[in-house]
């Protein structure tokens, strides 16, 4: 299967080992990639804050890019497929809408016909690849890991531009993950919350306290690691930790895994070409405990 | 329908109170809400259960409270749809505002907000010599916000709330959209300047971290994270530009439209300010950690393919040109 990738500035800037863990293990699930060089950055909903309009023409133009090599989006970052999928939702819905963006996107010689689905790392293994498959590629199962989701608002909410009455899948799918790769799910109302990032230049004791919030019930709980298809989650729940165990004046010292991490650690992929040892909370104790070194 | 309806209780007139689970079997029939079977526990079963509840039609806003960890009203939910595998539904109290008992709030934090707000249209432009008027279609895209019914399940599930009381909150901030998108409100042109300045301090617009938990609880669609996005862009129009989330948003905006995608390294600087030393010293802890662990964002940020098509497009949209 291939896809047109749409890696997210995140994992080409701060997560660096996202972008190598994605790539590894979609090579073993035959997922091929093709780079879109010219696409830029979806606005993160935080460009929309000040010109929503710039924003849908700024997607436009990569799903227009799409279409153009004959193939889907694939994102790993939930908060990238949360914008695109909010940008499609407005201009498939609205005819007209899309006609003025279509009008800004002429001068470039580019047109969005209204057919791309962009879908994330994780939609594609549980819709189009099938769990099957990925089970056959373990070698290494998590056995006696307990891994405590963390999804990332954007690929939670708002329902209707996620698709979710048509794929209510998507609502447990990090679960379902998780239990392929051999490992326990650890349960909690967190899963579907906020990390903080969005405000962390602008209320960092807010934010930091979030990161607090949910890596602490996971520790209380028992769980090995978090993990999340969210790179900017993983910024804060892994990058503001520290800040966040001397907010709440304790040890939490809890590994975020990046979803392609986990699924490379049961894959049998080595700790150094997934980039576990890039990430300011140890993940050491986890990957002895799996026996990856 | 045989259900059973897990409820969060708590009594504060026992010794050491503390919060429960208590289990209750119901017969339901298909078309029972989730608020049907609270009446019935409480009238067949156990009287000592509190909740709040009025017009059983959603329109009072009495009944809200997290129906499977998520609020909502329970009258409005169809306890069929709120059943999982087990035949179970799990009712706790509306979140962030203390429990009173049961599932009874104290609504005071709520409250205090909208008050803090100041709900009421203050006109300042000159007074016309009859009536305010404003046209319909001024008027049509405050239906929304207008259908507000003050339940509180934004602000239960607020996760901002959550770690802050501070904070605004949903409610009172689409409530301040309210009247500063109202043509009556502010001055002669509708700008509601002072409501503006008030709303963009810290604790106000700028807190909101954009997770959608508030438009998913609404059950009236008022959509309160769409209002405070539309307040903060009324913010930035009526230049209230010197705060950390306006610029944050700005700077967004610059180094797309230079390099057409993010420089991570750059938007902290640029957003607390190039000048905000103390802020700038704050980030550098972080920084060093990322750089130690291979992990800091290139310095040198590359542009992407074709750079001149995105800059030409947030040119032209971000400073259209006058008719």
């Amino acid at each position: 299967m291939k896809y047109a990738f749409f890696p997210g500035c995140v994992a080409r800037g701060g997560c660096p080992e996202l972008y190598q863990a994605a790539k590894l293990i979609c090579q073993r699930l035959g997922i091929e990639l093709q780079e879109m060089p010219g696409a830029s950055c979806t606005g993160a909903g935080v460009l929309q804050e000040k010109n929503e309009f710039l924003g849908d023409t700024l997607n436009a133009r990569t799903f227009a890019m799409a279409e153009d090599l004959g193939m889907q989006i694939m994102t790993i970052c939930s908060t990238c497929q949360g914008v695109m999928s909010q940008a499609n939702f407005r201009m498939r819905k609205d005819p007209e809408y899309l006609a003025r963006v279509n009008k800004e996107l002429a001068e470039e010689g580019l047109e969005y016909k209204g057919t791309a689905d962009p879908k994330h790392l994780l939609w594609v293994l549980i819709e189009d690849i099938g769990l099957e498959k990925l089970t056959e590629l373990i070698t290494r199962p998590l056995a006696g890991i307990r891994l405590a989701p963390f999804y990332g608002c954007y690929l939670i909410r708002p329902t209707d531009a996620l698709d979710m009455a048509d794929h209510p899948e998507r609502l447990t799918a990090l679960e379902q993950v998780i239990e392929t790769l051999g490992a326990t799910v650890v349960d909690y109302s967190g899963k579907t919350r906020c990390c903080g990032f969005p405000i962390l230049t602008i209320n960092e004791t807010n934010s930091v306290a979030m990161v607090a919030k949910h890596t602490s019930d996971v520790k209380d709980l028992g769980a090995d690691a978090m993990i999340t298809p969210c790179p900017l989650c993983h910024l804060n729940l892994d990058g503001y930790q520290p800040k966040a165990q001397a907010q709440a004046n304790r040890k939490i010292e809890m590994p975020i895994l990046h979803l392609p991490q986990a699924i490379g650690l049961a894959m049998g992929i080595s700790r150094q070409e997934l980039g576990l040892q890039k990430h300011i909370m140890s993940t050491k104790a986890l990957t002895l405990k799996v026996g990856a070194g | 329908m045989d259900v059973t309806v897990r409820i969060r209780r708590y009594d504060p007139e026992v010794e050491n109170p503390e919060s429960y689970w208590q289990d209750y079997p119901v017969a339901l029939d298909g078309s029972a809400t989730v608020l049907d079977a609270l009446i019935k526990i409480r009238e067949e079963q156990d009287g000592t259960l509190s909740l709040r509840c009025s017009c059983r039609s959603s329109i009072c806003g009495s009944c809200a409270m997290r129906i499977n960890g998520h609020a909502g009203l329970a009258c409005k939910t169809q306890a069929a749809s709120a059943i999982d595998g087990n035949n179970t539904i799990v009712i706790e109290p509306a979140g962030v505002m203390p429990v009173v008992k049961d599932l009874v709030v104290d609504f005071s934090l709520f409250w205090d907000k909208i008050r803090q707000v100041e709900p009421y249209l203050q006109p300042q432009g000159e007074q016309p010599e009859a009536e305010y008027i404003a046209s319909n279609e001024s008027m049509l895209h405050l239906s929304s916000v207008t259908a507000c019914i003050m339940c509180g399940s934004c602000v239960s599930d607020c996760t901002v709330l959550e770690v802050d009381p501070t904070f605004l909150g949903p409610a009172a901030l689409a409530k301040a959209y309210r009247f500063t998108a109202d043509p009556r409100d502010g001055d002669s042109n509708g700008v509601s300047q002072e409501r503006l300045e008030q709303l963009v301090e810290p604790t106000g617009m700028w807190d909101c971290t954009r997770c959608g938990e508030c438009v998913a609880a609404c059950p009236k669609g008022v959509d309160p994270m769409d209002r405070i996005m539309a307040l903060r862009d009324q913010a930035m129009s009526a230049g209230l530009n010197n705060s950390n989330g306006a610029r944050h948003a700005e700077a967004f905006v610059d180094i797309v439209g230079h390099s057409g995608s993010l420089n991570e390294a750059l938007l902290p600087v640029k957003a607390v300010g190039i000048t905000n030393v103390p802020g700038l010293i704050s980030f550098l802890p972080v920084g060093l950690r990322a750089l130690t662990h291979g992990k800091m964002p290139p310095l040198i940020h590359h542009n992407i393919e074709n750079v001149k098509n995105v800059r030409k497009l947030v040119k032209k949209l971000e400073d259209p040109p006058l008719d």
